[in-house]
Protein backbone atom coordinates (compact mmCIF):
# COMPACT_ATOMS: atom_id res chain seq x y z
CA UNK A 1 0.00 0.00 0.00
CA UNK A 2 1.08 2.87 -1.26
CA UNK A 3 0.70 6.85 -2.65
CA UNK A 4 1.41 7.10 -5.95
CA UNK A 5 2.54 10.46 -7.26
CA UNK A 6 3.20 11.40 -11.11
CA UNK A 7 5.97 13.92 -11.41
CA UNK A 8 4.95 16.00 -14.74
CA UNK A 9 8.23 17.40 -16.66
CA UNK A 10 8.71 19.63 -19.06
CA UNK A 11 12.57 20.48 -20.60
CA UNK A 12 13.95 18.21 -18.14
CA UNK A 13 12.81 20.52 -15.23
CA UNK A 14 10.11 19.27 -12.63
CA UNK A 15 6.85 21.24 -13.07
CA UNK A 16 5.70 24.25 -9.65
CA UNK A 17 3.01 21.71 -9.78
CA UNK A 18 4.36 18.37 -9.54
CA UNK A 19 6.02 19.53 -6.21
CA UNK A 20 3.19 20.33 -5.28
CA UNK A 21 1.46 17.22 -6.01
CA UNK A 22 4.24 15.67 -4.18
CA UNK A 23 3.78 17.89 -0.92
CA UNK A 24 -0.07 16.99 -1.12
CA UNK A 25 0.59 13.32 -1.44
CA UNK A 26 3.27 13.30 1.17
CA UNK A 27 0.63 14.54 3.55
CA UNK A 28 -2.16 12.47 2.80
CA UNK A 29 0.32 9.50 3.24
CA UNK A 30 1.11 10.65 6.17
CA UNK A 31 -2.82 10.72 7.81
CA UNK A 32 -3.08 7.08 6.13
CA UNK A 33 0.06 5.68 7.62
CA UNK A 34 1.83 4.51 4.44
CA UNK A 35 4.27 5.47 2.04
CA UNK A 36 4.32 8.50 -0.43
CA UNK A 37 6.09 7.23 -3.63
CA UNK A 38 6.60 9.07 -6.97
CA UNK A 39 6.65 8.16 -10.50
CA UNK A 40 8.82 9.93 -13.53
CA UNK A 41 8.28 8.73 -17.12
CA UNK A 42 11.48 10.38 -19.31
CA UNK A 43 14.22 12.63 -18.55
CA UNK A 44 14.81 14.91 -15.93
CA UNK A 45 17.86 17.35 -15.30
CA UNK A 46 16.82 17.16 -11.78
CA UNK A 47 18.34 15.22 -8.23
CA UNK A 48 15.01 12.78 -7.85
CA UNK A 49 16.95 11.79 -4.66
CA UNK A 50 16.45 15.31 -3.86
CA UNK A 51 12.81 15.11 -4.04
CA UNK A 52 12.90 13.49 -0.33
CA UNK A 53 12.65 16.89 0.94
CA UNK A 54 9.10 17.09 0.27
CA UNK A 55 8.07 13.77 1.83
CA UNK A 56 8.58 11.26 -0.60
CA UNK A 57 10.16 8.21 0.27
CA UNK A 58 10.51 6.29 -2.99
CA UNK A 59 11.29 7.79 -6.69
CA UNK A 60 10.61 5.04 -9.40
CA UNK A 61 11.93 6.23 -12.65
CA UNK A 62 11.75 4.89 -16.54
CA UNK A 63 13.89 7.12 -17.68
CA UNK A 64 13.81 5.86 -21.58
CA UNK A 65 13.40 9.13 -23.55
CA UNK A 66 10.78 7.67 -25.53
CA UNK A 67 8.52 8.28 -23.23
CA UNK A 68 9.17 12.02 -23.61
CA UNK A 69 7.26 11.89 -26.84
CA UNK A 70 4.86 9.27 -25.73
CA UNK A 71 1.21 9.90 -26.74
CA UNK A 72 -1.48 10.13 -23.03
CA UNK A 73 -2.31 6.24 -24.15
CA UNK A 74 1.07 5.14 -23.89
CA UNK A 75 1.96 6.77 -20.73
CA UNK A 76 -1.21 5.70 -18.96
CA UNK A 77 -0.96 2.30 -19.13
CA UNK A 78 2.70 2.57 -17.81
CA UNK A 79 1.36 4.58 -14.65
CA UNK A 80 -0.88 2.34 -13.97
CA UNK A 81 0.87 -0.74 -14.45
CA UNK A 82 3.29 0.78 -11.90
CA UNK A 83 0.71 1.85 -10.36
CA UNK A 84 -0.67 -1.83 -9.86
CA UNK A 85 2.79 -3.38 -9.10
CA UNK A 86 3.18 -0.90 -6.06
CA UNK A 87 -0.58 -1.71 -5.04
CA UNK A 88 -0.96 2.51 -4.61
CA UNK A 89 -4.12 3.07 -3.02
CA UNK A 90 -4.42 6.72 -4.31
CA UNK A 91 -2.55 8.21 -7.37
CA UNK A 92 -2.01 11.84 -7.88
CA UNK A 93 -1.50 13.84 -10.35
CA UNK A 94 -1.26 17.48 -11.20
CA UNK A 95 -4.31 19.34 -12.37
CA UNK A 96 -2.65 20.45 -15.59
CA UNK A 97 -2.59 19.82 -19.42
CA UNK A 98 -0.78 16.23 -18.74
CA UNK A 99 -2.81 15.52 -15.91
CA UNK A 100 -6.00 16.01 -17.37
CA UNK A 101 -4.65 13.87 -20.42
CA UNK A 102 -3.43 10.94 -18.06
CA UNK A 103 -5.26 10.93 -14.90
CA UNK A 104 -8.80 9.52 -16.49
CA UNK A 105 -7.64 6.89 -18.35
CA UNK A 106 -5.34 5.69 -15.51
CA UNK A 107 -8.50 5.58 -13.11
CA UNK A 108 -10.58 3.72 -15.85
CA UNK A 109 -7.19 1.25 -16.03
CA UNK A 110 -7.03 0.60 -12.30
CA UNK A 111 -11.13 0.94 -11.78
CA UNK A 112 -10.68 3.78 -9.71
CA UNK A 113 -12.98 6.62 -9.08
CA UNK A 114 -11.54 9.65 -9.70
CA UNK A 115 -11.74 13.81 -8.47
CA UNK A 116 -10.51 16.03 -10.61
CA UNK A 117 -9.69 19.66 -9.44
CA UNK A 118 -9.32 18.97 -6.17
CA UNK A 119 -8.63 22.38 -3.83
CA UNK A 120 -7.86 20.57 -0.13
CA UNK A 121 -6.12 17.06 1.68
CA UNK A 122 -8.90 14.11 1.51
CA UNK A 123 -10.84 13.59 4.41
CA UNK A 124 -10.04 9.86 5.55
CA UNK A 125 -12.07 9.87 8.46
CA UNK A 126 -15.60 11.33 7.98
CA UNK A 127 -18.44 9.00 8.30
CA UNK A 128 -18.90 9.60 4.63
CA UNK A 129 -15.85 7.40 3.55
CA UNK A 130 -12.89 8.99 1.74
CA UNK A 131 -13.67 12.53 0.72
CA UNK A 132 -12.02 15.25 -1.70
CA UNK A 133 -12.85 18.68 -2.17
CA UNK A 134 -12.73 20.10 -5.29
CA UNK A 135 -14.37 23.16 -7.38
CA UNK A 136 -17.40 22.85 -9.16
CA UNK A 137 -19.49 25.47 -11.08
CA UNK A 138 -16.59 27.08 -12.28
CA UNK A 139 -14.95 28.40 -9.40
CA UNK A 140 -18.58 29.40 -7.88
CA UNK A 141 -18.68 26.50 -5.65
CA UNK A 142 -17.00 23.71 -3.99
CA UNK A 143 -18.16 19.74 -3.81
CA UNK A 144 -16.92 17.56 -1.39
CA UNK A 145 -16.91 13.99 -3.64
CA UNK A 146 -16.73 10.54 -2.41
CA UNK A 147 -14.70 7.83 -3.46
CA UNK A 148 -16.09 4.41 -3.02
CA UNK A 149 -13.79 2.51 -4.85
CA UNK A 150 -10.53 0.49 -3.03
CA UNK A 151 -7.97 2.44 -5.33
CA UNK A 152 -8.35 6.40 -6.22
CA UNK A 153 -7.43 8.77 -8.65
CA UNK A 154 -6.74 12.75 -7.52
CA UNK A 155 -5.65 15.91 -10.14
CA UNK A 156 -4.97 18.53 -7.56
CA UNK A 157 -5.73 22.53 -8.89
CA UNK A 158 -2.53 24.42 -8.94
CA UNK A 159 -1.88 26.91 -6.28
CA UNK A 160 -3.97 25.03 -3.67
CA UNK A 161 -1.65 23.39 -1.91
CA UNK A 162 1.76 24.54 -1.02
CA UNK A 163 5.24 22.94 -1.66
CA UNK A 164 6.55 22.06 1.03
CA UNK A 165 9.88 21.15 1.46
CA UNK A 166 12.09 19.60 4.41
CA UNK A 167 14.68 17.69 4.79
CA UNK A 168 15.15 14.37 3.36
CA UNK A 169 16.50 11.97 0.34
CA UNK A 170 14.29 9.58 -1.32
CA UNK A 171 15.53 5.98 -2.50
CA UNK A 172 15.85 6.13 -6.43
CA UNK A 173 14.79 3.19 -8.59
CA UNK A 174 15.09 2.47 -12.50
CA UNK A 175 12.22 0.63 -14.01
CA UNK A 176 13.02 -1.13 -17.26
CA UNK A 177 10.09 0.26 -18.65
CA UNK A 178 9.32 1.58 -22.17
CA UNK A 179 6.39 3.13 -24.08
CA UNK A 180 3.84 1.47 -26.07
CA UNK A 181 4.33 2.63 -29.89
CA UNK A 182 2.25 6.03 -29.63
CA UNK A 183 -0.28 6.72 -32.01
CA UNK A 184 -0.47 10.33 -31.43
CA UNK A 185 3.16 12.07 -32.97
CA UNK A 186 4.23 15.75 -31.55
CA UNK A 187 5.50 18.13 -35.10
CA UNK A 188 5.65 21.31 -33.10
CA UNK A 189 5.96 22.82 -29.58
CA UNK A 190 5.17 26.86 -29.86
CA UNK A 191 6.03 28.17 -26.53
CA UNK A 192 5.83 31.50 -25.36
CA UNK A 193 9.28 32.52 -24.43
CA UNK A 194 10.32 34.49 -20.99
CA UNK A 195 6.62 34.34 -19.42
CA UNK A 196 5.47 32.69 -16.28
CA UNK A 197 2.61 29.96 -17.35
CA UNK A 198 -1.01 31.38 -16.09
CA UNK A 199 -1.88 28.29 -14.16
CA UNK A 200 1.29 28.17 -12.32
CA UNK A 201 1.82 31.88 -11.35
CA UNK A 202 1.58 33.45 -7.93
CA UNK A 203 0.83 36.85 -9.03
CA UNK A 204 -1.50 37.78 -12.33
CA UNK A 205 -2.02 41.18 -14.05
CA UNK A 206 -5.11 40.70 -16.08
CA UNK A 207 -6.58 43.76 -18.37
CA UNK A 208 -10.62 44.44 -19.32
CA UNK A 209 -12.19 46.23 -21.91
CA UNK A 210 -11.69 49.02 -19.94
CA UNK A 211 -7.90 49.18 -21.45
CA UNK A 212 -10.01 50.16 -24.96
CA UNK A 213 -7.12 48.70 -26.98
CA UNK A 214 -3.98 45.99 -27.66
CA UNK A 215 -1.71 49.30 -27.91
CA UNK A 216 -2.11 49.85 -24.18
CA UNK A 217 -1.32 46.00 -22.99
CA UNK A 218 2.10 47.79 -22.11
CA UNK A 219 -0.15 49.39 -18.74
CA UNK A 220 -0.70 45.45 -18.21
CA UNK A 221 3.13 43.91 -19.15
CA UNK A 222 5.16 46.43 -17.05
CA UNK A 223 3.52 45.69 -14.32
CA UNK A 224 3.41 42.16 -14.61
CA UNK A 225 7.06 42.18 -14.86
CA UNK A 226 7.92 44.22 -12.14
CA UNK A 227 5.80 41.37 -10.17
CA UNK A 228 7.40 38.84 -11.96
CA UNK A 229 3.85 37.57 -12.45
CA UNK A 230 1.67 36.52 -15.82
CA UNK A 231 -0.73 38.46 -17.94
CA UNK A 232 -4.40 37.26 -17.75
CA UNK A 233 -7.28 39.20 -19.86
CA UNK A 234 -11.13 38.63 -19.72
CA UNK A 235 -12.91 37.05 -22.47
CA UNK A 236 -14.07 39.76 -24.89
CA UNK A 237 -10.41 41.23 -24.76
CA UNK A 238 -9.72 37.33 -26.14
CA UNK A 239 -12.47 37.54 -28.60
CA UNK A 240 -11.95 40.82 -30.10
CA UNK A 241 -8.36 39.39 -30.57
CA UNK A 242 -6.59 41.82 -28.28
CA UNK A 243 -4.95 39.12 -26.48
CA UNK A 244 -4.22 35.37 -27.14
CA UNK A 245 -7.09 33.16 -25.89
CA UNK A 246 -4.88 31.54 -23.47
CA UNK A 247 -4.59 34.37 -21.67
CA UNK A 248 -8.12 34.59 -21.31
CA UNK A 249 -9.62 33.54 -17.65
CA UNK A 250 -13.06 32.75 -15.89
CA UNK A 251 -16.03 30.43 -16.53
CA UNK A 252 -15.20 29.35 -19.79
CA UNK A 253 -11.65 30.24 -19.93
CA UNK A 254 -8.69 29.18 -17.69
CA UNK A 255 -9.66 29.16 -13.57
CA UNK A 256 -6.82 30.24 -11.49
CA UNK A 257 -6.01 30.96 -7.70
CA UNK A 258 -2.72 32.93 -7.43
CA UNK A 259 -1.89 34.25 -4.43
CA UNK A 260 -2.45 38.01 -5.99
CA UNK A 261 -4.84 38.81 -8.84
CA UNK A 262 -4.87 42.37 -9.93
CA UNK A 263 -7.95 43.11 -12.25
CA UNK A 264 -7.82 46.52 -14.34
CA UNK A 265 -10.23 47.64 -16.27
CA UNK A 266 -12.69 44.16 -16.05
CA UNK A 267 -16.34 44.88 -14.18
CA UNK A 268 -16.10 41.88 -12.30
CA UNK A 269 -19.10 39.71 -14.26
CA UNK A 270 -20.22 36.28 -12.79
CA UNK A 271 -18.30 34.63 -15.25
CA UNK A 272 -14.93 36.16 -15.01
CA UNK A 273 -15.44 36.25 -11.26
CA UNK A 274 -16.06 32.02 -11.14
CA UNK A 275 -12.32 31.59 -12.67
CA UNK A 276 -10.66 34.13 -10.23
CA UNK A 277 -12.36 34.20 -6.82
CA UNK A 278 -10.01 31.68 -5.14
CA UNK A 279 -7.07 33.99 -5.78
CA UNK A 280 -5.49 35.04 -2.27
CA UNK A 281 -5.50 38.54 -2.82
CA UNK A 282 -7.96 40.65 -5.17
CA UNK A 283 -6.54 43.79 -6.27
CA UNK A 284 -9.45 45.83 -8.51
CA UNK A 285 -8.72 49.09 -10.41
CA UNK A 286 -11.77 50.34 -12.06
CA UNK A 287 -13.12 53.82 -12.67
CA UNK A 288 -16.53 52.69 -11.71
CA UNK A 289 -17.13 52.65 -8.22
CA UNK A 290 -19.83 50.59 -8.97
CA UNK A 291 -18.25 47.87 -10.66
CA UNK A 292 -19.42 44.46 -9.41
CA UNK A 293 -15.91 43.69 -9.25
CA UNK A 294 -15.14 45.53 -6.01
CA UNK A 295 -17.90 43.34 -4.16
CA UNK A 296 -15.21 40.34 -4.61
CA UNK A 297 -12.12 42.48 -4.09
CA UNK A 298 -9.83 43.14 -0.88
CA UNK A 299 -8.39 46.29 -2.22
CA UNK A 300 -9.77 48.78 -4.72
CA UNK A 301 -8.74 51.45 -6.48
CA UNK A 302 -11.59 53.86 -8.06
CA UNK A 303 -9.57 55.84 -10.64
CA UNK A 304 -8.94 55.83 -14.67
CA UNK A 305 -6.46 52.91 -14.86
CA UNK A 306 -4.17 54.98 -17.46
CA UNK A 307 -2.78 56.88 -14.71
CA UNK A 308 -3.23 54.57 -11.78
CA UNK A 309 -1.68 51.66 -12.76
CA UNK A 310 1.93 53.36 -14.02
CA UNK A 311 2.08 54.96 -10.41
CA UNK A 312 1.35 51.43 -9.54
CA UNK A 313 4.15 50.03 -10.72
CA UNK A 314 6.54 53.32 -9.79
CA UNK A 315 5.39 52.31 -6.21
CA UNK A 316 6.35 48.60 -6.52
CA UNK A 317 9.17 49.46 -7.94
CA UNK A 318 10.64 51.43 -5.22
CA UNK A 319 9.40 49.21 -2.76
CA UNK A 320 11.52 46.00 -4.36
CA UNK A 321 14.59 48.41 -5.08
CA UNK B 1 -16.82 10.68 -42.32
CA UNK B 2 -18.41 10.32 -39.14
CA UNK B 3 -18.65 12.39 -36.29
CA UNK B 4 -19.93 11.97 -32.69
CA UNK B 5 -20.61 14.85 -30.39
CA UNK B 6 -21.18 14.71 -26.93
CA UNK B 7 -23.19 17.36 -25.34
CA UNK B 8 -24.29 18.24 -21.92
CA UNK B 9 -27.15 20.63 -20.58
CA UNK B 10 -25.76 22.73 -18.20
CA UNK B 11 -26.89 25.72 -15.91
CA UNK B 12 -27.01 29.18 -17.57
CA UNK B 13 -23.61 31.05 -16.74
CA UNK B 14 -25.25 33.54 -15.18
CA UNK B 15 -27.31 31.20 -13.17
CA UNK B 16 -27.12 31.82 -9.01
CA UNK B 17 -25.49 28.90 -7.39
CA UNK B 18 -27.40 27.39 -4.76
CA UNK B 19 -27.98 24.39 -2.68
CA UNK B 20 -30.67 22.72 -1.16
CA UNK B 21 -31.18 19.43 1.24
CA UNK B 22 -28.70 20.84 3.59
CA UNK B 23 -26.45 21.50 1.41
CA UNK B 24 -26.30 17.64 -0.44
CA UNK B 25 -27.84 19.04 -3.96
CA UNK B 26 -27.94 21.49 -6.45
CA UNK B 27 -30.93 23.79 -6.11
CA UNK B 28 -32.56 23.47 -9.87
CA UNK B 29 -35.29 26.34 -9.09
CA UNK B 30 -35.50 28.71 -11.65
CA UNK B 31 -32.17 27.81 -13.59
CA UNK B 32 -32.14 27.93 -16.92
CA UNK B 33 -30.80 25.48 -19.38
CA UNK B 34 -28.03 25.83 -22.05
CA UNK B 35 -25.73 24.00 -24.28
CA UNK B 36 -22.80 23.54 -22.09
CA UNK B 37 -20.47 26.41 -23.93
CA UNK B 38 -17.84 24.13 -24.80
CA UNK B 39 -19.98 21.31 -26.13
CA UNK B 40 -22.10 23.86 -28.43
CA UNK B 41 -19.27 26.93 -29.55
CA UNK B 42 -16.55 24.67 -29.67
CA UNK B 43 -17.15 20.79 -30.71
CA UNK B 44 -20.62 21.01 -32.08
CA UNK B 45 -19.56 24.23 -34.80
CA UNK B 46 -16.40 22.76 -35.56
CA UNK B 47 -18.01 19.54 -36.61
CA UNK B 48 -21.07 21.81 -38.29
CA UNK B 49 -17.39 23.25 -40.49
CA UNK B 50 -16.03 20.11 -41.07
CA UNK B 51 -19.42 19.10 -42.71
CA UNK B 52 -19.35 22.14 -44.29
CA UNK B 53 -16.29 21.79 -46.09
CA UNK B 54 -17.19 18.00 -46.61
CA UNK B 55 -20.89 17.61 -46.89
CA UNK B 56 -21.07 13.85 -46.63
CA UNK B 57 -20.06 13.83 -43.26
CA UNK B 58 -22.75 12.45 -40.78
CA UNK B 59 -22.86 14.53 -37.35
CA UNK B 60 -24.61 12.15 -35.00
CA UNK B 61 -25.33 14.38 -31.22
CA UNK B 62 -25.53 12.73 -28.35
CA UNK B 63 -26.54 13.25 -24.52
CA UNK B 64 -26.38 11.19 -21.32
CA UNK B 65 -29.86 12.84 -19.42
CA UNK B 66 -33.30 12.17 -18.84
CA UNK B 67 -36.00 13.83 -20.60
CA UNK B 68 -35.30 17.28 -19.53
CA UNK B 69 -32.09 17.23 -21.78
CA UNK B 70 -34.55 17.48 -24.94
CA UNK B 71 -34.62 21.24 -24.94
CA UNK B 72 -30.87 21.33 -25.05
CA UNK B 73 -30.52 18.56 -27.66
CA UNK B 74 -33.24 20.67 -30.16
CA UNK B 75 -31.48 23.25 -29.43
CA UNK B 76 -27.92 21.87 -30.29
CA UNK B 77 -29.57 20.66 -33.64
CA UNK B 78 -30.75 23.78 -34.71
CA UNK B 79 -27.28 24.70 -34.95
CA UNK B 80 -26.63 21.78 -36.78
CA UNK B 81 -25.87 18.30 -37.08
CA UNK B 82 -27.99 15.18 -38.49
CA UNK B 83 -29.99 13.50 -35.63
CA UNK B 84 -29.10 12.69 -32.02
CA UNK B 85 -28.78 10.17 -29.25
CA UNK B 86 -29.94 10.27 -25.33
CA UNK B 87 -29.06 7.80 -23.40
CA UNK B 88 -32.06 7.53 -20.71
CA UNK B 89 -30.46 8.32 -17.41
CA UNK B 90 -29.41 11.06 -15.18
CA UNK B 91 -25.26 11.58 -15.40
CA UNK B 92 -23.66 10.50 -11.59
CA UNK B 93 -20.05 11.30 -12.31
CA UNK B 94 -18.33 11.54 -14.98
CA UNK B 95 -17.30 7.74 -15.39
CA UNK B 96 -21.22 6.81 -15.42
CA UNK B 97 -20.55 9.40 -18.81
CA UNK B 98 -18.12 7.99 -19.98
CA UNK B 99 -19.23 4.60 -19.85
CA UNK B 100 -23.01 5.19 -21.21
CA UNK B 101 -20.95 7.55 -24.48
CA UNK B 102 -18.80 4.56 -25.00
CA UNK B 103 -21.36 2.21 -25.60
CA UNK B 104 -23.12 4.22 -28.17
CA UNK B 105 -19.94 5.46 -29.55
CA UNK B 106 -19.03 1.44 -30.23
CA UNK B 107 -22.35 1.30 -32.05
CA UNK B 108 -22.08 3.72 -34.62
CA UNK B 109 -18.13 3.34 -35.45
CA UNK B 110 -17.62 7.44 -35.42
CA UNK B 111 -14.29 8.40 -37.08
CA UNK B 112 -14.15 11.74 -35.01
CA UNK B 113 -15.69 11.96 -31.25
CA UNK B 114 -15.90 15.66 -30.31
CA UNK B 115 -16.38 16.80 -26.69
CA UNK B 116 -16.33 20.11 -24.94
CA UNK B 117 -12.82 20.64 -22.43
CA UNK B 118 -15.46 20.46 -19.63
CA UNK B 119 -18.71 21.22 -18.43
CA UNK B 120 -19.28 24.17 -16.33
CA UNK B 121 -21.25 22.94 -13.62
CA UNK B 122 -19.09 19.43 -12.66
CA UNK B 123 -16.32 20.86 -14.36
CA UNK B 124 -13.71 17.39 -14.30
CA UNK B 125 -13.01 17.49 -17.74
CA UNK B 126 -12.89 13.68 -17.38
CA UNK B 127 -15.13 12.18 -20.03
CA UNK B 128 -12.89 12.24 -22.98
CA UNK B 129 -9.85 11.05 -21.58
CA UNK B 130 -12.33 7.69 -19.78
CA UNK B 131 -14.00 7.30 -22.71
CA UNK B 132 -11.25 7.36 -24.99
CA UNK B 133 -9.55 4.66 -22.66
CA UNK B 134 -12.74 2.94 -22.88
CA UNK B 135 -12.51 2.94 -26.58
CA UNK B 136 -9.09 2.29 -26.24
CA UNK B 137 -8.45 5.18 -29.01
CA UNK B 138 -6.06 8.44 -28.69
CA UNK B 139 -7.38 11.22 -27.22
CA UNK B 140 -6.42 14.93 -27.31
CA UNK B 141 -7.56 17.35 -24.66
CA UNK B 142 -8.14 20.85 -24.65
CA UNK B 143 -7.75 21.35 -28.02
CA UNK B 144 -7.47 24.54 -29.78
CA UNK B 145 -7.45 24.00 -33.90
CA UNK B 146 -8.62 20.64 -35.71
CA UNK B 147 -7.92 20.73 -39.62
CA UNK B 148 -8.39 16.92 -41.27
CA UNK B 149 -5.13 16.38 -43.96
CA UNK B 150 -4.51 14.15 -45.59
CA UNK B 151 -6.45 11.63 -43.59
CA UNK B 152 -5.63 12.47 -40.69
CA UNK B 153 -6.34 14.83 -37.84
CA UNK B 154 -4.07 17.81 -37.14
CA UNK B 155 -4.83 18.99 -34.02
CA UNK B 156 -3.78 22.27 -31.86
CA UNK B 157 -3.93 21.66 -28.06
CA UNK B 158 -2.88 24.12 -25.24
CA UNK B 159 0.39 23.26 -22.02
CA UNK B 160 1.81 25.26 -19.89
CA UNK B 161 3.14 28.57 -21.38
CA UNK B 162 2.51 28.00 -24.87
CA UNK B 163 0.91 25.43 -27.55
CA UNK B 164 1.97 21.56 -29.22
CA UNK B 165 0.95 20.40 -32.58
CA UNK B 166 -0.14 17.00 -32.60
CA UNK B 167 -0.86 14.72 -35.38
CA UNK B 168 -3.20 11.34 -35.41
CA UNK B 169 -5.07 9.12 -37.35
CA UNK B 170 -8.40 8.26 -36.85
CA UNK B 171 -10.65 7.41 -34.83
CA UNK B 172 -9.56 9.96 -32.33
CA UNK B 173 -11.42 11.51 -29.66
CA UNK B 174 -10.82 15.22 -28.96
CA UNK B 175 -12.11 17.44 -26.51
CA UNK B 176 -12.59 21.09 -27.78
CA UNK B 177 -11.97 24.79 -26.24
CA UNK B 178 -11.54 28.14 -27.14
CA UNK B 179 -10.35 28.91 -30.30
CA UNK B 180 -11.58 25.71 -32.47
CA UNK B 181 -14.40 27.99 -34.10
CA UNK B 182 -16.44 30.73 -34.18
CA UNK B 183 -19.68 30.89 -32.06
CA UNK B 184 -22.59 30.76 -34.43
CA UNK B 185 -26.31 31.21 -33.46
CA UNK B 186 -29.12 29.14 -35.40
CA UNK B 187 -31.37 30.94 -37.58
CA UNK B 188 -34.87 31.27 -37.02
CA UNK B 189 -34.82 28.26 -40.15
CA UNK B 190 -32.86 26.59 -38.75
CA UNK B 191 -34.54 26.00 -35.40
CA UNK B 192 -37.80 25.04 -37.33
CA UNK B 193 -36.33 22.27 -39.52
CA UNK B 194 -34.86 20.87 -35.51
CA UNK B 195 -38.06 20.09 -34.54
CA UNK B 196 -38.00 17.34 -37.18
CA UNK B 197 -35.08 15.63 -36.83
CA UNK B 198 -35.04 12.85 -34.83
CA UNK B 199 -33.86 12.26 -31.00
CA UNK B 200 -32.88 8.64 -30.80
CA UNK B 201 -33.48 7.53 -27.01
CA UNK B 202 -31.38 4.43 -26.04
CA UNK B 203 -31.39 2.43 -22.69
CA UNK B 204 -28.62 2.96 -20.12
CA UNK B 205 -26.12 -0.04 -19.90
CA UNK B 206 -25.26 -0.69 -15.91
CA UNK B 207 -22.74 1.05 -14.78
CA UNK B 208 -21.20 1.10 -11.06
CA UNK B 209 -20.87 4.17 -9.09
CA UNK B 210 -17.65 5.02 -8.66
CA UNK B 211 -17.84 8.77 -6.92
CA UNK B 212 -20.87 10.71 -5.32
CA UNK B 213 -21.05 14.36 -4.50
CA UNK B 214 -22.09 13.78 -0.64
CA UNK B 215 -22.34 17.55 -0.29
CA UNK B 216 -21.45 21.40 -1.53
CA UNK B 217 -20.51 24.57 -0.18
CA UNK B 218 -20.06 28.39 -1.52
CA UNK B 219 -16.68 30.10 -1.36
CA UNK B 220 -16.43 32.47 2.02
CA UNK B 221 -17.37 35.46 0.77
CA UNK B 222 -14.45 38.01 1.07
CA UNK B 223 -14.49 40.50 4.46
CA UNK B 224 -14.95 43.85 2.41
CA UNK B 225 -12.52 45.29 0.01
CA UNK B 226 -10.14 48.15 1.35
CA UNK B 227 -10.75 51.31 -0.73
CA UNK B 228 -7.65 53.32 -1.63
CA UNK B 229 -7.98 56.49 -2.95
CA UNK B 230 -6.62 56.88 -6.77
CA UNK B 231 -2.59 58.70 -6.37
CA UNK B 232 -2.22 56.55 -3.53
CA UNK B 233 -0.68 54.29 -5.27
CA UNK B 234 2.11 54.42 -3.05
CA UNK B 235 -0.01 53.12 -0.08
CA UNK B 236 -1.46 50.46 -1.89
CA UNK B 237 1.56 49.09 -2.60
CA UNK B 238 2.62 49.53 0.92
CA UNK B 239 0.02 47.19 1.85
CA UNK B 240 0.26 44.82 -0.90
CA UNK B 241 3.71 44.13 0.58
CA UNK B 242 3.66 43.89 4.36
CA UNK B 243 -0.14 43.39 4.97
CA UNK B 244 -1.01 41.05 1.86
CA UNK B 245 2.65 40.14 2.00
CA UNK B 246 2.24 39.11 -1.43
CA UNK B 247 5.45 40.28 -3.48
C1 LIG C 1 -21.69 31.89 -21.49
C2 LIG C 1 -20.77 33.01 -21.13
C3 LIG C 1 -19.49 32.72 -20.67
C4 LIG C 1 -18.60 33.75 -20.34
N1 LIG C 1 -17.36 33.43 -19.88
C5 LIG C 1 -16.51 34.43 -19.53
C6 LIG C 1 -15.20 34.15 -19.02
O1 LIG C 1 -14.79 32.99 -18.90
N2 LIG C 1 -14.39 35.18 -18.68
C7 LIG C 1 -14.77 36.49 -18.82
O2 LIG C 1 -13.98 37.38 -18.49
N3 LIG C 1 -15.99 36.77 -19.29
C8 LIG C 1 -16.86 35.79 -19.66
N4 LIG C 1 -18.08 36.11 -20.17
C9 LIG C 1 -18.37 37.53 -20.46
C10 LIG C 1 -18.80 38.33 -19.26
O3 LIG C 1 -20.21 38.20 -19.11
C11 LIG C 1 -18.46 39.82 -19.44
O4 LIG C 1 -19.07 40.27 -20.62
C12 LIG C 1 -16.97 40.11 -19.53
O5 LIG C 1 -16.27 39.49 -18.46
C13 LIG C 1 -16.73 41.58 -19.51
O6 LIG C 1 -15.38 41.86 -19.76
P1 LIG C 1 -14.73 43.22 -19.25
O7 LIG C 1 -14.92 43.31 -17.81
O8 LIG C 1 -13.35 43.25 -19.78
O9 LIG C 1 -15.54 44.32 -20.06
P2 LIG C 1 -16.70 45.30 -19.60
O10 LIG C 1 -17.80 44.59 -18.94
O11 LIG C 1 -16.97 46.14 -20.77
O12 LIG C 1 -16.03 46.16 -18.48
C14 LIG C 1 -15.02 47.09 -18.68
C15 LIG C 1 -14.74 47.72 -17.35
O13 LIG C 1 -13.67 48.63 -17.51
C16 LIG C 1 -13.96 49.80 -16.74
N5 LIG C 1 -13.20 50.89 -17.37
C17 LIG C 1 -13.43 51.51 -18.54
N6 LIG C 1 -12.49 52.44 -18.77
C18 LIG C 1 -11.66 52.42 -17.72
C19 LIG C 1 -10.52 53.15 -17.37
N7 LIG C 1 -10.00 54.09 -18.16
N8 LIG C 1 -9.90 52.88 -16.20
C20 LIG C 1 -10.40 51.93 -15.38
N9 LIG C 1 -11.48 51.20 -15.66
C21 LIG C 1 -12.11 51.44 -16.82
C22 LIG C 1 -15.44 49.96 -16.80
O14 LIG C 1 -15.90 50.70 -15.71
C23 LIG C 1 -15.91 48.50 -16.78
O15 LIG C 1 -16.13 48.09 -15.45
C24 LIG C 1 -18.99 35.10 -20.49
C25 LIG C 1 -20.28 35.38 -20.95
C26 LIG C 1 -21.16 34.37 -21.26
C27 LIG C 1 -22.54 34.72 -21.74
Amino acid sequence: MSILIYIDHADGQIKKSALEAISYGAALAKNLNTTAEAIVLGKVNEDLAGLGAYGLSAVHQAADEAFDKADAQALAKTVAGVAGTLSAEVVIFAANANGIALAPRVAVRLKAGLVSSAVALPDTHTEAGFTVKKVVFSGKAFAHVKINTPVKVITLTGNSYPAQKAAGTATVSQLDLHPDLSKVTITGVQKVEGEVPLTEAEIVVSGGRGLKGPENWNLITDLAHVLHGAVACSRPVADDGWRPHHEHVGQTGIQIAPNLYIAIGISGAIQHLGGVNRSKTIVVINKDPEAPFFKAADYGIIGDAFEVVPRLTEAIKAIKG
Amino acid sequence: MKILVAVSKAPDTTAKITFKDNNTAFNEDGVQWIVNPYDEWYALVRAIELKEAAPDTIIHLVSVDDSGADVILRKALALGGDEAIRVNIKPTDSFSVASQLAAVAREGAYDLILTGKETIDFNDGAVPGMLAELLDIPCIPVATKLTVENGKAVVVKEIEGGEQTEEVAFPVLISCAKGMAKQRMAGIRNVIAARSKTIKVVEPVAVDRLTEAVSFELPAAKTGVKMIEAGQEAELARLLHEEAKVF
